[in-house]
């Protein structure tokens, strides 16, 4: 406790980076597993082959991921780009299966009906497609976060500021309190991302949890 | 007036789903597509909106081959009532009903308004307007369909057995309220129904089919009633079924109708 009182500004500041890394790569992994798995559930031929390509990105080691990409995207090896770019990876090779079960899991039936009242493919996508997705997207966005803020860590090895940095810097000088912190602070931060997306999801989904209530009771005025 | 011409539909790998269809149904009258499942009787329907393109033979709404229509302006011009609804579980009760008008651009305000005053006239509480449809009976969901339906002031309804999923006692109230909008707004209604009763009560014209949309006979009920084409037809109205043979014995001097059972179902109005 005691190393925590005399070292909590540059916890704060490691907190800042990390959240800084996790939250951006988290969004844009959202941003490109949806369409992804939208297309795969529209098409399952082309589907099939892009999630399973998807997938196999979870497969690369780290590091070499961490090496190739500054090669790929002219980024700077120990770069916060860097970091974003890996997360983003693993993030959209983690989503892309439950993005496209999100959308399978709308019911063919509420889709048809939209099409047949008068909904343009683009106003099905965005009024019914979507919304009806966000339950089952949800639960895989939740691992996604949690999987992205507990990978940051790994950018302490190249040098990129997290969290991390406390687990290596820790190690190395043999400080238990300071490996406690970052753990502890990495799980802290996990668990406030969950959180706040199960907010989000509530404040997004409010018929979802009305639906598993017992229907009112009838009112026929007739 | 929608018309069909020689419409046929078949879908690859299967057979005919409908062969030669031609029918044509009058502005502002009720018809029913009545049928057993394979009669095609919902693919006919859905030529009409084009969430069906006929392999062969064309669809003409007031004259105008609906193939030359952009198939979602057509669409929003259409009423369609669904089995179980088709409402938008995520979409609140006045939302669901605002629909059409606002993909035209109504503004929302001014379309919840509309939505609410549908739904005094579907005979539902403005109160549920706030609901979502999961909160709601299957029967009232139905009229939230109607109501739906009806929110952009459409020429024509399209029905697909829409109150086939209730129980019998809500049928025969939504039944009886379609006919009261009805006679207040004198649509022209397509009505799809495996129901030969439903069939006689809401049709101006009903169309009875066989297998593959082949019409085994066209006419007002008591046209079908009183003459039936063929055995098939005969049979799938029931003409021979007890109930439908009525006679009369006379009781304390007045009428009483009798059917085939020697069951009383009535009195003759004197």
């Amino acid at each position: 406790m005691n190393w925590l009182s005399l070292n909590w500004p540059q916890v704060i500041e490691l907190t800042r980076d990390h959240l800084l890394l996790s939250a951006p790569a988290l969004l844009l992994s959202v941003l490109i597993a949806v369409p992804i798995g939208r297309l795969a559930q529209q098409r399952p031929r082309i589907g099939g082959a892009l999630l399973g390509a998807a997938s196999l990105l979870y497969a690369i080691p780290a590091l070499p991921l961490l090496i190739i990409i500054p090669a790929l995207f002219g980024v700077p090896l120990r770069s916060p780009a860097t970091m974003v770019i890996a997360l983003t990876v693993y993030g959209v090779a983690l989503l892309v299966r439950t993005a496209a079960d999100a959308f399978g899991s709308v019911d063919p039936r509420v889709r048809e009906a939209a099409v047949a009242v008068g909904h343009s493919p683009r106003s099905v996508f965005w009024r019914v497609d979507l919304p009806l997705a966000v339950p089952v997207l949800l639960a895989g966005v939740r691992v996604v976060a949690v999987s992205t803020v507990s990978l940051v860590t790994i950018g302490a090895l190249i040098g990129v500021p997290s969290l991390g940095t406390l687990l290596t810097d820790g190690f190395q000088r043999g400080i238990p309190a300071e490996v406690a912190t970052g753990i502890i602070a990495t799980m802290a931060l996990a668990l406030l991302f969950d959180a706040l997306l199960v907010a989000a999801g509530r404040a997004l989904t409010p018929w979802a949890t009305i639906r598993h209530e017992r229907p009112l009771p009838q009112e026929e005025t007739t | 007036m929608i018309e069909f011409e020689t419409v046929s539909k078949t879908y690859p790998g299967q057979s005919v789903a409908v062969a030669d269809f031609s029918l044509v149904v009058p502005s502002h009258r009720t018809v029913v597509l009545v049928g057993s499942s394979g009669s095609g009787k919902s693919t006919l329907l859905r030529t009409v909106n084009r969430m069906v393109e006929p392999t062969s033979g064309r669809v003409l709404i007031d004259d105008e081959d609906v193939r030359e229509r952009d198939p979602v302006a057509l669409r929003r011009s259409i009423g369609y009532v669904l089995q179980h609804g088709g409402l938008l579980p995520h979409r609140s009760v006045l939302d669901n009903i605002a629909t059409v008008p606002v993909l035209k651009g109504t503004p929302k305000r001014r379309a919840r308004t509309a939505a609410s005053e549908l739904l005094e006239r579907v005979g539902l509480d403005p109160k549920i307007g706030r609901r979502y449809p999961g909160q709601l009976s299957g029967g009232q969901q139905q009229r939230v369909g109607v109501a739906r339906a009806l929110a952009a002031d459409p020429n024509i309804l399209l029905m697909d057995e829409p109150f086939g999923a209730v129980d019998p006692i809500m049928r025969r109230e939504l039944q009886e309220e379609l006919l009261r909008l009805q006679a207040e707004l004198h649509k022209t209604i397509v009505f799809v129904t495996h129901d030969i009763d439903e069939a006689f009560l809401l049709g101006d014209e009903v169309v009875v089919l066989r297998e593959g949309g082949v019409i085994a006979q066209r006419g007002t009920p008591a046209e079908i009633l009183g003459a039936p084409a063929d055995d098939f037809v005969r049979d799938f109205v029931g003409a021979d079924r007890a109930e439908r043979e009525l006679h009369i014995t006379t009781v304390d001097g007045r009428s009483i109708a009798v059917d085939g059972t020697g069951r009383p179902v009535g009195v003759l109005a004197p």
